[in-house]
């Protein structure tokens, strides 16, 4: 590792190959790592909470060893860290620097919030559309219609 | 009315009102208004249609019912879950698939929201949207929409005033949807609590489309066009809030003194306790004939839907 390497990811230890999410908001991290499903694959992972950040005060940090997200895991993210950076890591150092992307359309990350959405009785996917608007970000249930701004989301 | 006439919703699916363009809602109150003219049809003549009601219905299920006959097709279903697979556990996913080889279109009612719009992603043959739970249910802003456009002979500015539940009532939410495809203004009355949800007001200010919100039923009588009255919902509300409101939002018949001579008053129906019976004897009150537009309504749908080539004339 370089001293330059050692410099930049001081707060959490180092990962040789992997994917860093930096950047998540401040108690997002535990979502994200729920949501993604990664503690349940025998990957090793490190986490950092509530770390001092320049841009954001506070901000939660996850590695993962050996491991790259797909499309749809990158979706998922960026729900629930909008602003996220995802560093693709190479023999400690940064191979790519990926900015977040808020997706159109999820699907199968939440189940519908109506608890009367057939989603909830038959064997489907939930599918929800994303329209963001100034201030925050609303998804509306493809099926039963219904709209949820992000903040009851994030209350989850 | 209006000049461009065409079958843009040959073979498709009819599941929320938001898929409708102000063509194509044209297209179908022309096809209401020429049904209603002349109600002998063969549109149907050698179809089957599906009417799976998974809940219970009155107006809705019989008057496509007789829609379906009047166009001279058939008719085979259900009118309840109790003597389906459902019983037996069976998903609706398989009911509408093995249903959907039976038959040339699907009216389905279901207690869940959402349930039309699954149906559609898996039969072959058009899902008609009878009621998802508290969702949607276009054919009843079909009605609603050619009732406002026979009573008033246009629908472009009209002064429309809703009253009642606009929080939960699944009715005048898609109305106010179809109708924000033509120039309107709305007026909404109703009691603090069940006030318009404020992403259909932001969708609204979005449109351009004017409003204003009031609390007093008689202050709104003078500007109206149509009245669209709606059921308070009882379960919303304690029993003494109930009472209050009810009296409040309740249209009397001596409110009409102030009204404009061709102002009309319209009502999903059933109706409760939000129009003063004695309304029903005057020029005012739009409601029967409303329901009976059910019927051609419905008509008008199941023609385009499965007829590629319909005649206009």
């Amino acid at each position: 590792m370089t001293d330059a390497t050692k410099t930049k990811i001081q707060q959490v230890e180092a990962i040789c190959h992997g994917t860093v999410i930096d950047h998540i908001p401040a108690g997002q991290g535990l979502k994200i790592l729920q949501h993604l499903q990664l503690l349940g694959a025998k990957t090793r992972i490190t986490v950092g909470f509530n770390l001092p950040s320049r841009l954001m005060e506070l901000k939660d940090l996850i590695k993962i060893e050996s491991r790259l997200f797909t499309k749809k895991e990158a979706d998922k993210l960026a729900i629930f860290a909008p602003n996220a950076t995802i560093n693709i890591i190479h023999n400690y150092q940064v191979l790519q620097k990926d900015q977040m992307k808020l997706p159109k359309y999820i699907e199968g990350i939440f189940s519908c919030l109506n608890l009367n959405c057939i989603t909830h009785k038959e064997p489907v996917l939930s599918e929800f559309k994303l329209v963001k608007n100034d201030q925050s970000t609303c998804l509306t249930c493809i099926y039963c219609e219904s709209r949820f701004a992000q903040d009851l989301w994030d209350k989850i | 009315m209006f000049s461009e006439i065409q079958n843009q919703l040959f073979n498709s699916h009819i599941i929320s009102v938001s898929q409708f363009n102000r063509s194509m809602l044209e297209t179908l109150i022309d096809m209401t208004a020429r049904m209603k003219r002349n109600v002998i049809s063969n549109a149907l003549s050698g179809k089957i249609i599906g009417s799976c009601f998974m809940e219970p219905s009155t107006r809705t299920r019989l008057s496509f019912d007789v829609a379906i006959k009047r166009l001279g097709g058939q008719v085979i279903g259900f009118d309840n879950s109790i003597s389906t697979s459902s019983q037996k556990g069976e998903t609706l996913s398989d009911s509408i698939q093995v249903i959907a080889s039976y038959v040339d279109a699907i009216v389905l009612r279901h207690p869940n929201e959402g349930a039309a719009y699954l149906a559609s992603k898996l039969s072959k043959v058009p899902i008609i949207n009878a009621g998802d739970g508290a969702n949607q249910h276009p054919t009843q802003t079909l009605l609603d929409l050619f009732s406002i456009y026979e009573s008033q002979k246009k629908i472009d500015g009209l002064t429309i005033v809703c009253v009642g539940d606009l929080k939960y009532g699944r009715t005048v939410h898609s109305l106010i949807c179809a109708l924000s495809c033509f120039k309107i203004h709305f007026v909404f009355v109703a009691p603090e609590a069940l006030h318009l949800p404020i992403n259909i007001r932001e969708d609204l200010d979005k449109q351009g489309i004017s409003y204003e919100i009031q609390n007093n039923l008689e202050a709104a009588v003078p500007q109206a066009d149509i009245f669209y009255m709606t059921r308070i919902q009882q379960e919303r509300l304690d029993e003494i809030e109930y009472k209050y409101i009810t009296l409040k939002y309740l249209f009397q018949a001596e409110m009409l003194k102030y009204a404009k001579p061709t102002m009309k008053i319209l009502h999903p129906l059933p109706r409760l306790n939000e129009i003063e019976v004695a309304v029903d004897n005057t020029p005012f009150a739009y409601y029967f004939q409303q329901a009976s537009n059910g019927m051609y309504a419905r008509m008008a749908l199941l023609t385009v839907l499965l007829n590629k080539q319909v005649d206009w004339s």
